[in-house]
C-alpha cells in the first residue's frame, strides 16, 4: 500500500481565508451572526474577493453561495498544492465532493406560500407560478453534483469527479474512499473537500425542525449541553489536495502530513453508541494523538459521549473543537478538521493527529494524521 | 478459469439483480414489457399538470408511500429491489457482508410541507421563511428532519439489509447508478470487501422537479401521445421523458462467490469516467471526454472495441445527447458502428435519472443472460447525422459476450460500464 500525503490545503469561513488565519483561529472566539436569522446564530463566511479564484463574472452568476465558496476553497487548494498551471495534471486529478443541495429563490417560495392559501386551484396556481418565476439556471445551483461540474468548470479538473451526499458522514467518507484508491495505486492525486452556506433559511429550516440548533449566544461546543445542547451552523469550505508519497515527490511537492487512515461507521443510535462506535474506530486507526481536532456539534448527549471517549482514547492530548473555529459546516466539517490537524503537524506543533467526525443525528468517523 | 482479471484484481460477479420501473416491479416484469417493445409512458395523474408545457412521465403508480415525497418513494423503490436483489444472491437478507453503495436523488423538503409549515406559522399576511422557521420551532415537524436530510434513504436501507461500514450516498447526476456500481466494483477489486450491494433510486417527478427540467428545455413536450414521446436517435426527438425506477445488483468478489455455489448473473469488467469542463448542461463538441471514459472502460475490462457485441445507450432522446453519443461511438468503435446494435431502453422507460445506469446495468446483464436485445421503440423517422443500428422498433435476438453501457450527466459526469457473460 502506498503512503498518502496532504500536499495542498484550500479553506474559507468565519475566519477568513487560508490555513495560517485558521491555525490562529484555534485560540480564539468564532464571529458569531446573531441578528439576521435571530432566533438563530450562525458563523458568517468572512468576505472574499470571488475573483481571485473564480476571475469569469459568467461563472460566478451561474453558482450560488455554497457553490462559490466551494470553487473558490479548491482553487485555493489547487495553489497551495502548486497544481494550478499544470493543465495535464488538473486533467487526471480526480474529484469527490461531499455535498448537499444548493439555494432556493427565497422570495418566490414565500409569494408562492402566500398565494397558495387562497387560490382557487393551488395545483395549477403551483404550476403556474413555479414555470413564471424560477430562474432557469437555478436548477444547476441547486443540484449537488454542480459543485464538482463547476469545480471542473473553472479549476480544469477533470479526471473524474463524484459527489457523496449524507451530511457530515460524507465528508469523512470522500477522505476515505480518495486515500484508499490512491494507497491501492488506482490514482495518483485527488481534489477532495466540501462546501456549506449556513446563510440560508431553508437549511435553517430543516435543522430547526428537529431541534438541533443553538439558540441562545455563542458559547463553545462543549459548554452547550447543560443549556440543552445544540449545533450553530458556519459558512465555509474546504478542500484538500492528496496524493501518493512518491507522485508528490517526483512534481517536488511539499506535504504537509499523512493521511495514515480513515475509518467510518453507522449505527442505530442509542445511549453510548457514539462512544463505543469512537472506541472502535480510534482502535482500527491505532491511534495515538497528541493532539485532536474534534468535529463535535454541540448537540446534547453526543458531544458528552465524544468527550468521555476522547479521555480515553487520547489522555493529555490537546482538544480543539473544529466548531468553535468556523461553527459547524456539515458536509465540510470533516476536510476542515484535516485541514487543521495538517497544519499543526506541518508547524511541528503535533506529531500524530486525530480528527473526530460524530454527525449531528448519525454516522460516526475518524481519520488519522502522521508526521511524513 | 482464473478468477483475477488481467491486472491481477479480484473479478467482480453479479449474483443478484432486482428492479422496479414503470413497466413493473420485477426484473422479468420490466424485461418482458422492454423485451415486447412497451412504453410504460403515461400522462401524470400524481398532480395537475394545467399550465406545464410536459404533461407525461413514466412515473410508478402502483406503489403507494406515506407521506408521498421524493426521498419516501425513493426509499420504497431502493428497498423493492434490493430485496429482490439480495433475496436472488442467496446472501443473508438482513446481515449482508459487504458496503451499500446508493444513488439517490438530491431531496429536499417539497410543497405540501412547506405549505404545512406555513399554516401551523399562523402567518395571515405575506409568508416568508422567518414564519416557517416559527413554526418548525414547535417541535411538531420534527419528523421531517430525518426525512429531508441527504443520508435518510441510504441509512434506511443500511438498516433494513445489515450492510456493512458507512453507507455511500452519491450523485453524479444521471449517471448516479453507474457511479453506484464503480464503487462497489472499486471497493471489491481493493479488497475491501467481497460483496457490495449497488443500488440506483429515483422517485423525484414532482411539480417542482419536472418543471425545473422543462425550463431548462430538457423535456419532450410532444405529451399527445405519451408512449411515443421518447424517441432515442429519430429525427424529431425533443427532449426526454421523466420516468422514475430503482434497481440494485449484488456484486461479489468471483471467488467468493464460487466458494459458497452462488450462481453467477454475470461480470462487471470494466469501469470507466472522464470529468468535461465544457458547459453544466452540454458535452465538450468533440465528445473527447465521453470518448475517453469509453476507452477507458473498454481498458479496463481487458477487451478490445471489436469485443463488445451491444451497447447500451445513454440514449436520452434530447437532440444533443444522443447526437453526442453517437459520435463518440463513432470515433471509438469505427466503421463497426454502422452495424453494432446499440438501444436506448428509455425510449420505453423514460429516463430515471439517478436511477439510471443501475436499471440500465440490469438490462445489460439480462441481454447477456438471454441473448435477447431490447428495442429502441418510436424509431419512425431515422436521423441521417446517427446512421447506427439502434435494433429498431422490435427486440432481436444475437449472441451477445460484451456489453457497453453508457451514463452521461450534467455537470460533465461520463460513466461507461463493459459487462460480460464471461470474464474475457
Amino acid at each position: 500500500m502506498r503512503d498518502v500525503v496532504i500536499t495542498g490545503i484550500g479553506i474559507v469561513s468565519c475566519a477568513g481565508e487560508g490555513l495560517d488565519a485558521h491555525l490562529s483561529a484555534l485560540s480564539g472566539t468564532p464571529n458569531t451572526d446573531a441578528e439576521t436569522f435571530a432566533p438563530v446564530p450562525v458563523h458568517p463566511v468572512a468576505s472574499l474577493e470571488w475573483d481571485r479564484q473564480i476571475p469569469k463574472k459568467s461563472d460566478q452568476r451561474q453558482m450560488e453561495a455554497w457553490q462559490k465558496l466551494g470553487c473558490y476553497a479548491a482553487g485555493l487548494a489547487l495553489d497551495s498544492a502548486g497544481a494550478k498551471e499544470d493543465a495535464d495534471l488538473k486533467g487526471r486529478m480526480q474529484l469527490i465532493v461531499s455535498a448537499g443541495g444548493g439555494e432556493r429563490d427565497y422570495a418566490v417560495d414565500g409569494q408562492i406560500l402566500s398565494g397558495l392559501r387562497n387560490a382557487e386551484n393551488p395545483g395549477v396556481f403551483l404550476n403556474e407560478r413555479l414555470m413564471g418565476d424560477l430562474r432557469p439556471t437555478l436548477f444547476l445551483a441547486q443540484l449537488s453534483n454542480l459543485l464538482a461540474g463547476n469545480i471542473s468548470i473553472v479549476h480544469g479538473v477533470t479526471g473524474g469527479s463524484r459527489t457523496f451526499m449524507g451530511e457530515e458522514s460524507s465528508g469523512v467518507d470522500a477522505i476515505r474512499i480518495a486515500r484508499e484508491r490512491i494507497a491501492s495505486g488506482q490514482d495518483d492525486i485527488f481534489l477532495v473537500g466540501g462546501a456549506y452556506n449556513a446563510e440560508r433559511p431553508d437549511v435553517l429550516l430543516i435543522y430547526e425542525m428537529g431541534g438541533f440548533l443553538w439558540k441562545k449566544p455563542y458559547a463553545p461546543v462543549r459548554e452547550r449541553s447543560p443549556d440543552g445542547g445544540g449545533m450553530i451552523l458556519g459558512s465555509g469550505a474546504c478542500f484538500l489536495v492528496l496524493e501518493s508519497r512518491e507522485h508528490a515527490e517526483k512534481r517536488g511537492a511539499k506535504p504537509l502530513a499523512s493521511v495514515a487512515g480513515v475509518a467510518s461507521d453507522r449505527s442505530r443510535r442509542e445511549t453510548g453508541s457514539v462512544e463505543k462506535a469512537l472506541h472502535g474506530l480510534a482502535k482500527a486507526l491505532e491511534a495515538k494523538p497528541d493532539v485532536v481536532i474534534s468535529g463535535a456539534t454541540g448537540v446534547k448527549g453526543i458531544t458528552e459521549e465524544e468527550q468521555v471517549a476522547l479521555t480515553d482514547i487520547a489522555p493529555g492530548a490537546a482538544v480543539h473543537a473544529t466548531g468553535d473555529v468556523v461553527g459547524h459546516t456539515m458536509e465540510a466539517q470533516a476536510p476542515t478538521g484535516v485541514a487543521l490537524a495538517a497544519g499543526l503537524i506541518a508547524k511541528g506543533t503535533a506529531h500524530e493527529a486525530l480528527v473526530t467526525s460524530v454527525g449531528h443525528w448519525r454516522g460516526e468517523g475518524a481519520i488519522r494524521l502522521t508526521k511524513v | 478459469m482464473a478468477l483475477r482479471d488481467k491486472q491481477g484484481r479480484p473479478l467482480v460477479a453479479v449474483t443478484g439483480m432486482g428492479v422496479v420501473t414503470s413497466l413493473g416491479q420485477g426484473k422479468d416484469a420490466t424485461w418482458a414489457a422492454l423485451t415486447a417493445g412497451k412504453s410504460g409512458i403515461h400522462r401524470i395523474n400524481r398532480f395537475p399538470t394545467e399550465g406545464l408545457r410536459t404533461t407525461i412521465a413514466g412515473t410508478i403508480d402502483f406503489i403507494d408511500v406515506e407521506p408521498f415525497c421524493a426521498p419516501m418513494l425513493s426509499e420504497r423503490l431502493a428497498m423493492l429491489a434490493a430485496e429482490e436483489a439480495v433475496g436472488q444472491s442467496g446472501l443473508a437478507s438482513s446481515d449482508f457482508p459487504g458496503a451499500l453503495f446508493i444513488a439517490v436523488p438530491p431531496v429536499e423538503m417539497e410543497w405540501p410541507q412547506r405549505e404545512a409549515l406555513a399554516k401551523a406559522s399562523g402567518q395571515d399576511g405575506d409568508v416568508t421563511y422567518k414564519d416557517l422557521l416559527k413554526a418548525a420551532a414547535t417541535g411538531e415537524f420534527k419528523k421531517w428532519h430525518d426525512l429531508f436530510i441527504f443520508g435518510t434513504v441510504a441509512d434506511r436501507v443500511a438498516d433494513r439489509f445489515g450492510t456493512k461500514g458507512s453507507p455511500i450516498s452519491l450523485s453524479t447526476a444521471c449517471s448516479s447508478g453507474a457511479t453506484a456500481i464503480q464503487l462497489g466494483v472499486e471497493a471489491i477489486r481493493r479488497g475491501e470487501t467481497d460483496a457490495a450491494l449497488c443500488i440506483g433510486t429515483d422517485g423525484s417527478v414532482n411539480p417542482e422537479s419536472l418543471i425545473r427540467f422543462s425550463l431548462l428545455s430538457a423535456l419532450s413536450t410532444q405529451n399527445e401521445n405519451p408512449e411515443g414521446a421518447s424517441k432515442p436517435f429519430s429525427k424529431n426527438r425533443d427532449g426526454f421523458v421523466m420516468g422514475e425506477g430503482g434497481a440494485a445488483l449484488v456484486l461479489e468478489n468471483a471467488e467468493s462467490a464460487k466458494a459458497r455455489g452462488a450462481t453467477i448473473l454475470g461480470y462487471v469488467l470494466g469501469c470507466g469516467e472522464k470529468g468535461d469542463n465544457f458547459h453544466r448542461t452540454r458535452s465538450s463538441p468533440d465528445g473527447s471526454p465521453a470518448i475517453a471514459a469509453l476507452r477507458q472502460a473498454l481498458d479496463d475490462a481487458g477487451v478490445t472495441p471489436d469485443d463488445i457485441d451491444y451497447i447500451n445507450a445513454h440514449g436520452t432522446s434530447t437532440p444533443e445527447n444522443d447526437k453526442m453519443e453517437s459520435m463518440s461511438c463513432t470515433a471509438v468503435f469505427g466503421e463497426r458502428m454502422a452495424n453494432l446494435p446499440i438501444s436506448s431502453n428509455k425510449s420505453m422507460i423514460g429516463h430515471t435519472l439517478t436511477a439510471a445506469g443501475a436499471v440500465e446495468a440490469v438490462m445489460s446483464l439480462l441481454t447477456l443472460s438471454t441473448g435477447r436485445i431490447p428495442p429502441t421503440i418510436n424509431y419512425q423517422v431515422p436521423d441521417p447525422a446517427i446512421p447506427l443500428d439502434v435494433v429498431p422498433n422490435v427486440a432481436r435476438d444475437a449472441d451477445v459476450k460484451y456489453v457497453l453501457s453508457n451514463s452521461f450527466g450534467f455537470g460533465g459526469q461520463n460513466t461507461c460500464l463493459v459487462f460480460g457473460a464471461e470474464p474475457k
